[in-house]
């Protein structure tokens, strides 16, 4: 028997044969650190791995070429040799004057895409006037009330050939509206517009917890903002279908894959609905996965996701474009990994969660900041995080191959289980009726809770180490040696203000009938996005175009599991 | 343990705040723990949360905070408890809180407050140690 692994034709049972003599002449498994070893996401490690693990591996069927399905080496025929990832460092604090302060900081240190993050009030549709914004505004990300809020935060940059990222979900759909408005103002042309919303509704419910409607309403202003976005932004990105917030809320690496491929097969059969044909959206769904500390376990991730996603596209929805089978995804380090005791240690996390990242193959990439685990990022954390990413591009040449670990029996072996428990959780989802039916049943959020308290046990027997917080502990304690951002306490009340002095100088009727329109068109089954553009173009508020269509859709009320 | 009533103990997220990974492992070590837990849910406000501890006359409130809006927040929570004659039930906070603060956020009379390297063990020990409301 002859396999196609890394060292061409081996025969596997003179192999087996000698790896048992050399096993039991020369190993004493006594002299291991522990009895077993495991990932992350605790599947087994072996001491070796070799050519058996890799023998069932078909090189074209289930490896390929870059650009090539099953695009498990990588979406692109020259991946970074032709265009290195997209550096794209979250920026969001304050108004949008100060937000606009820091992308233009970030670009001039050599930044390539922009990445804004909101703060709470935006995020769940709340303006900053509301009470339940109170101590909130501009705190954790920057506050958005209307449309001229994020032209200060666009102010000099321009939206034609910089790409823009928005990390929004229950209300993208005001956010993308006001991007393509303020596009429109400035004469950009819609087709050159590129970019991204999360828009991500349906791991809200599983795990980040942002949420405003019920999810079938969520669902539908999510497919409008689809289906709308190809009709008339051909180089958009209308969603970003996420593991990151999956991963951050417990998940282990196969269930951050399985839960957002099932997500996305969501999505698929929400759009197809409309009549749409999957070869027309499929190619701008775009995906965000996390970049977490099992180094190669990440990398097998990026792999098997890949594969998968193809197969799906190509068996299940029938497929037929190449483009509509090609997983593309943005990628952070992991925020829960990092520590707020010894902080600088959290620069060699990032750098080498992020080198996992590159090797896996990311389109675009943000590192977190070493003071994560303490405040948002300051200007000195995202520089040092930016400067990781260029290092590992510039420096370490790890980039100028492209995915460098291919054929490695350790990480074809990984990335075939990973694959495998995918598949497995993809089943049981299908038959708990999908992932909307499963989200509604708490699937998710009952598997997310148990592995998430397993992971907390392991982490306080000593498991799980956390260098400087539950091994290799300074008795002399673990300071900040950096200084933290800092929020502004004047903020909420300079935002309350810019919003007061837009309401008096708009036209409270034209606002009314814009309102008024837009609830009548969800009343309907019409695509919201226009009406929603006219709304935000009159400045009604991000807080007053919610409520419009609270009025119609209800208020989602989650039964939450522990 | 003896013999006395469980000491009851309500988890609670207040504010916008969506970070739920937390409050529900906490939640669920200190049922595990033998305590009697309610958690609230997401998105609640200071106000909801003292009505809530006051109807299930719980002896401990353990409030978790990761957006950086405790400092808004958790005062609102004691003003209510006191309103209702409840000051003497125990406010544990845990969250991303900073050194600074840990220290106002106990002068303005939170019982504790616990980092998130803080262990699960540690809370439930300070809980059987200080929980029961009527102690002091």
């Amino acid at each position: 028997m002859a396999t196609t692994g890394s060292t061409g034709s081996v025969d596997l049972g003179a192999l087996a044969a000698a790896q048992a003599e050399w096993e039991s002449t020369d190993v004493r498994p006594a002299a291991e650190r522990r009895e077993q070893f495991e990932t992350l996401s605790g599947l087994p490690v072996k001491r070796l791995y070799g050519p058996a693990d890799v023998a069932g591996v078909d090189y074209l069927e289930d490896l390929g070429f870059p650009g090539r399905y099953p695009y498990t080496r990588g979406p692109y025929p020259t991946m970074y040799r032709g265009r290195p990832w997209t550096m794209r460092q979250i920026a969001g604090y304050g108004t949008g004057r100060d937000t606009n302060g820091r992308l233009k900081y970030l670009i001039a240190q050599g930044q390539t895409g922009i990445s804004v993050d909101f703060d709470m009030p935006t995020l769940m549709g709340y303006d900053s006037d509301d009470p339940r914004a109170r101590g909130e505004v501009g705190r954790e990300g920057v506050a958005v009330d209307t449309i001229d809020d994020l032209a200060d935060i666009l102010d000099g940059i321009d939206i034609g050939t910089i790409s823009v990222s928005m990390t929004i979900n229950p209300t993208a759909w005001i956010l993308f509206a006001m991007y393509v408005a303020l596009a429109d103002a400035q004469g950009a042309p819609r087709a050159s517009l590129s970019g991204t919303v999360q828009a991500d509704i349906l791991k809200e419910y599983i795990a980040q917890k942002e949420w405003i409607y019920p999810i079938p309403a969520a669902m539908r202003l999510v497919r409008d903002l689809i289906v709308y976005s190809v009709r008339h932004l051909p180089r958009y990105n209308p969603i970003n279908v996420s593991g990151y917030h999956i991963r951050e809320a417990g998940a282990t690496a196969v269930q951050e894959a399985a839960f957002t491929l099932a997500n996305g097969i969501a999505y698929v059969e929400e759009v197809r609905q409309t009549g749409l044909a999957v070869d027309d959206f499929a190619p701008r769904l775009a995906f965000y996965f996390i970049a977490e500390r099992d180094f190669f376990e990440e990398v097998a991730k990026f792999r098997a996701a890949r594969r998968v996603w193809a197969r799906i596209m190509r068996d299940r929805f029938g497929a037929r474009r190449p483009e509509s089978m090609r997983l593309r995804f943005h990628c952070q380090t992991a925020g829960s990994s990092l520590t707020a005791r010894e902080p600088l240690n959290n620069i060699a996390r990032t750098a080498l969660q992020a080198l996992s990242a590159v090797l896996g193959g990311a389109q675009s990439l943000h590192a977190n900041g070493m003071d994560e685990a303490l405040a948002i990022p300051s200007e000195l954390a995202m520089k040092v995080a930016l400067r990781t990413q260029q290092i590992i591009l510039e420096e370490t040449r790890a980039a100028n191959t492209i995915d460098p670990l291919a054929g490695g029996y350790f990480i074809e072996a990984l990335t075939d289980e990973i694959e495998a428990g995918i598949w497995a959780y993809l089943r049981r989802i299908d038959d708990l009726g999908g992932a909307v039916a499963a989200a509604q049943q708490n699937f998710f959020q009952a598997e997310l809770a148990d592995t998430a308290y397993r992971y907390q046990r392991q982490k306080e027997r000593g498991d799980l180490a956390v260098v400087g917080v539950n091994k290799y502990v300074d008795p002399a304690g673990a300071g900040v040696p950096f200084a933290l951002h800092e929020v502004d306490a004047d903020v909420e009340a300079r935002q309350r203000e810019r919003l007061a002095r837009v309401k008096r100088e708009r036209s409270g009727d034209e606002v009314a009938r814009a309102l008024a329109a837009l609830a009548q068109a969800a009343r309907g089954d019409g695509n919201l996005i226009p009406p929603t553009i006219d709304a935000v173009r009159a400045r009604a508020t991000l807080g007053e175009i919610v409520r419009a269509l609270r009025d119609v859709f209800g208020t989602y009320v989650e039964q939450p599991v522990f | 343990m003896s013999s006395s009533p469980r000491i009851r103990v309500l988890m609670a997220k207040i504010g916008l705040d969506g970070h739920d990974r937390g409050v529900k492992v906490v939640a669920r070590a200190l049922r595990d723990a033998g305590f009697e837990v309610v958690y609230t849910g997401l998105h609640r406000t200071p106000e909801e949360v003292a009505v809530a501890a006051v109807q299930e006359d719980v002896d401990v409130i353990g409030v978790s905070i990761l957006s950086g809006a405790h400092m808004a927040l958790v005062p609102p929570l004691l003003d209510a408890l006191q309103a209702r004659d409840a000051g003497d039930i125990k406010v544990l906070v845990g969250g991303v809180i900073p050194e600074a603060d840990r220290a106002k956020l106990r002068d303005l009379g939170a019982a504790a407050v616990f980092d998130q390297d803080a262990s699960t063990d540690a809370v439930v020990d300070w809980i059987r140690r200080h929980g029961v409301r009527s102690e002091e």
